[in-house]
């Protein structure tokens, strides 16, 4: 057989052809609510995080130091064994610079590229980050390696949400001067 | 070569109502680590892994990206199956019947209290042109469906509210089940209409929980466990998903499913080579329309096993031991692993208070809800 | 190898189109039935049905598969659906793999649908949810966040530029123009991709596939029928799939371990010892441009860091050394998630064939494979087939 042989069926539509009723369509807009028990490991990560800290989860067998925590270890498949608290500061692992919002609508004209990061947690395991912003800096002076550290909420802000970490920025202060000297 | 597939281990973390105090991911822990202590194997020498799950019930778009950290796949060959947990156990059986794997664990889970308009979400199951917008309560659907069942078998109502008398009472001597208690039929009748005839009571209850079984080849399983539960039959099947052009009064899929599965199994009279049943009840009338489907009794006359107590557990023909969907709880893709579990603490002799004796032959059979029209059945044995 | 053995013998799809007309019912219909009739059969001699299609976000109804069973053929037949995200197309053949190898069945139809458009505004939208609920979405990210993560430390780790990436768009684009079923086919150049809009540095316009609507199925049958339907069966020889774990910010992002274990298994099965010279033609799925590069490591078709290298020189067109997307991929021909895997196990049913016309490479190819890969970066699924 060959795919020539075939008159492929599919009938492609423009937007103006559904917006000027050629071809009628039905609209819907479903109204799911969920509302998710964060459970032990995570609810200590956000509990922690109101307070202004960072904590990870250590496995005695694997020796590795999680983040997120985690109550089970999912290779040694054991539960693991203690919580350890991390620092606010960080590598960047890799960043993008964004000019899209989550919905797939562009930046508006004026607000500043949004800038994502893997960021490796100071005292966690090598390798182990997590997903969040940049900030403080310019996009153009981003780069892999970078050391971060955490800008918080005011501690009446911070509701227990990995938003009480407004973003990371650069974190000039003692990496830059040691490494003038 | 492999000629047949057994259950080695299993585990579950029982239901209940509400689980605030762990993730979803805590849960399956909980289950996982149980069903592989169970069967004597670690998951690092599991060769394959399989999760019974559906997007919006996660509230996840892509559920899948979940499915590996809690049951220790973390790069295994893993998939997931959008579909009851049965039908997740007929991949697995079909993996190892392969021969490309020897062993294969299946998980399937509920966080149904997570989920706070579950009306809404069922609603969204039905068809975006034809159904949605008359904004029908999915269960008017079931209620549409009970009353041409009663209509075409002479069932009573007293008699679906038996059902719901036995399941109940069951529940209460299984300690994984949420919703055991001692009520009488007027209460079902009098509890407040919902879609007539179907009334609140006729109705199961969500619940959570999650069930781990792990599945190994012949040799395998005899090297593990001195009483391997061995698949006999499997079956599924899916009638039309169109509401218009259903069969109201019968369930198809029930029929061919168990046809399908008692060809496998060379079982030619099930009403007699069956021992005992867990079938789905997430309405009450649902357990004697499929006891009728899969020909445990001839049509008409499942009402009348009810009321007569053929179907309680010191009856010839026991059905929901286990407390069924009204009692355990309905659990979503996890409905069917519960009933697989029952089959499989029954077989083992393990199931405690609820141990119907000399049972050798069990069938397990699910529904996957209101709008779909889709079902599996399974049999396990312990010969 | 011992196991039974599986042949495709039938192929049909759609056009891939950015909004069809059609419901997805109706092209699963559309798809199916071309199969069926591509090798002379007709539904009522198929065994069991199986369906992939990705996320029901897209096509906004709950439980999917359920809703397009009758569109799939599986009226009354025993039907399942199975899904890893992304990975799903490829993973279809695996599915119905299992059913025959483990003589569950001999003829088994196989669908994959997908239908984006039904997702308002963008079906980019709908993956909010695909990210951890609770340390992740209340940052609000976009779905491309994640791919411009990983495209930017897979450049760094092996020092490559968005030009030697864009290579792959150019390239697949190109390719598509002899696909009868192409959604973006053109040919364009690599700065026409470096001036598109950037989205999400390092990630570009046209360095992504396209939402599409669309759909293919494959008929899949044991040894026995097979002899009776076709001289020219196309085997399913390995399959393979892994998924990675759920926490992608904790993995090295430069390397898609998952699709590697994923080939390994599969080559394994096929007795496949060095790849890069016993796989002929070869489709990695290619959703975004350095993904193509990416996979083609993880498939260990090259070294690691060697694939832009392997483009660059050409080796990797329709009449290089080892054509990669030779169908034009999901870039050109378009990404119906799902259905965008199973055109691509096709591609290769009808390279090994010698069927596939214009865009046939040349040497007559016995052995190629198709890859892709889904959910948080993590799942790999691979077929390896052979004429
Ligand atoms: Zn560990």
């Amino acid at each position: 057989m060959k795919l020539e042989d075939y008159e492929l069926r599919g009938t492609a539509l423009r937007s103006s052809d559904i917006k000027k009723g050629k071809v009628l369509s039905t609209s819907w807009e479903p109204d799911l609510k969920y509302a998710w028990d964060n459970g032990v490991a995570i609810g200590r990560y956000l509990a922690e995080l109101k307070a202004g800290q960072i904590i990870g989860r250590a496995c005695h067998k694997c020796r590795r130091i999680m983040i997120p925590p985690r109550m089970f270890c999912e290779l040694c498949f054991r539960p693991t064994d203690e919580w350890i608290p991390l620092e606010d500061t960080g590598t960047v692992n890799t960043f993008s610079i964004v000019h899209v919002n989550w919905d797939a609508s562009r930046r508006k004209k004026g607000e500043p590229p949004l800038i994502p990061a893997v960021i490796e947690i100071d005292g966690a395991s090598k390798g182990m980050g997590i997903m969040h912003m940049l900030s403080e800096v310019d996009p153009k002076d981003v780069k892999i390696g970078m050391k971060v550290k955490a800008v918080w909420k005011s501690e009446e802000e911070r509701e227990g949400a990995i938003t009480d970490i407004l973003y990371f920025k650069p974190a000039r202060a003692k990496a830059g001067k040691r490494r003038k000297q | 070569m492999t000629n047949r597939v057994a259950i080695v281990g299993i585990g579950t973390t029982g239901f209940r109502p509400v689980t605030p105090d762990v993730s979803f991911r805590e849960l399956i822990f909980e289950a996982a680590r149980k069903a592989y202590t169970d069967a004597g194997l670690e998951p690092s020498e599991i060769d394959g892994f399989i999760t019974a799950a559906e997007d919006f019930v996660e509230g996840y778009s892509i559920a899948d990206e979940y499915c590996p950290d809690q049951i220790g796949a973390v790069l295994k060959p893993t998939q997931t199956i959008p579909g009851d947990f049965i039908q997740a156990l007929a991949t697995g059986y079909m993996m190892i019947m392969t021969g490309a794997f020897k062993t294969v664990a299946i998980e399937a889970h509920s966080k149904a209290s997570n989920i706070k308009n579950v009306d809404e979400l069922t609603g969204f199951a039905f068809d975006p042109v034809y159904n949605r917008p008359l904004r029908e309560s999915p269960h008017a659907i079931a209620g549409l469906e009970m009353m041409r069942y009663m209509f075409e078998t002479c069932t009573s109502a007293d008699q679906c509210a038996s059902v719901v008398v036995k399941n109940k009472f069951n529940a209460m001597h299984n300690p994984y089940a949420a919703f055991g208690s001692d009520i009488e039929t007027i209460d079902v009748l009098n509890s407040e209409p919902v879609s007539l005839p179907i009334h609140r009571l006729d109705i199961a209850q969500h619940a959570d929980g999650a069930v781990v079984a792990v599945l190994a080849a012949e040799d395998v399983a005899l090297s593990l466990t001195d009483i391997p539960i061995w698949i006999e039959g499997l079956g599924w099947c899916t009638d039309t998903p169109t509401l218009e052009m259903r069969d109201w009064g019968e369930a198809v899929y029930a029929a061919y499913s168990a046809e399908m599965a008692y060809r496998m199994a060379g079982i030619t009279n099930p009403a007699a080579d069956i021992d005992f049943a867990e079938i789905c009840d997430e309405y009450s009338y649902k357990e004697l329309q499929h006891m009728e489907a899969l020909k445990l009794c001839m049509p008409g006359e499942a009402g009348h096993f009810v009321e007569t107590g053929v179907t309680d557990i010191s009856g010839e023909l026991p059905i929901n031991v286990s407390g069924g969907a009204l009692g355990v709880g309905h659990l979503f893709e996890a409905s069917g692993a519960h009933k697989i579990l029952e089959l499989v603490e029954q077989l083992r002799g393990e199931a405690g208070m609820r141990q119907i004796p000399d049972v050798e032959v069990g069938l397990a059979q699910t529904w996957r809800g209101v709008p779909t029209a889709t079902g599996a059945v399974a049999i396990l044995s312990n010969f | 190898m011992g196991y039974r053995k599986v042949a495709i013998v039938g192929a049909g799809m759609t056009k891939f189109v950015r909004r069809a007309q059609e419901t997805g019912k109706e092209l699963s219909w559309q798809a199916a039935k071309m199969a069926l009739d591509s090798c002379e059969l007709t539904l009522d001699q198929v065994d069991c049905v199986t369906l992939g299609t990705a996320p029901d976000a897209f096509d906004g109804v709950h439980m999917k598969g359920e809703y397009l069973a009758d569109g799939a053929g599986a009226w009354r037949k025993p039907y399942m659906r199975h899904y890893v995200g992304g990975g799903t197309g490829v993973f279809s053949p695996i599915h119905g793999w299992f059913h025959i190898a483990s003589g569950m069945a001999d003829i088994v139809l196989v669908v994959a649908e997908e239908k984006m458009s039904s997702c308002h505004p963008h079906p980019q939208g709908a993956f909010i949810t695909i990210f951890d609920h609770t340390t992740e979405q209340p940052l609000k990210p976009n779905l491309i966040w994640i791919f411009a993560l990983e495209m930017n430390r897979y450049m760094q780790t092996y020092g490559l530029s968005k030009k030697d990436i864009a290579l792959v768009s150019v390239k697949n684009k190109k390719n598509a123009i002899d696909h009868p079923a192409a959604q973006v086919a053109e040919e364009i150049t690599v700065d026409d991709v470096l001036n598109s809009e950037t989205l999400a540095w390092p990630v570009n316009r046209l360095d992504i596939s396209p939402a599409s609507d669309g759909a293919a199925a494959i008929v899949l049958v044991s040894e026995r029928v097979a002899r009776r339907l076709t001289d020219k069966p196309v085997w399913i020889d390995g399959v393979g799939f892994s998924i990675d774990t759920a926490y992608w910010a904790t993995r090295d992002l430069s390397y898609p371990n998952y699709v590697e274990t994923a080939a390994r298994m599969a080559y394994d099965m096929a007795g496949i010892t060095e790849p890069s010279k016993q796989i002929h033609v070869a489709e990695p799925y290619d959703p975004f441009d350095y993904k193509e590069l990416h996979h083609m490591e993880g498939l260990m078709l090259c070294p690691r860091g060697k694939a832009a290298q392997l483009t660059a020189d050409g080796v990797t067109q329709r009449d290089g050394n080892m054509p990669i997307c030779p169908s034009g991929g999901a870039l050109g021909v378009g990404n119906p998630i799902a259905a965008t895997g199973l055109m691509k196990v096709i591609e290769i049913f009808l390279q090994l064939r010698g069927d596939a016309g214009k865009r046939q490479v040349p040497g007559n190819p016995t052995c190629g494979l198709a890859q892709a890969w889904g959910d948080l970066m993590q799942m790999g699924t691979v077929v390896v087939m052979r004429s």
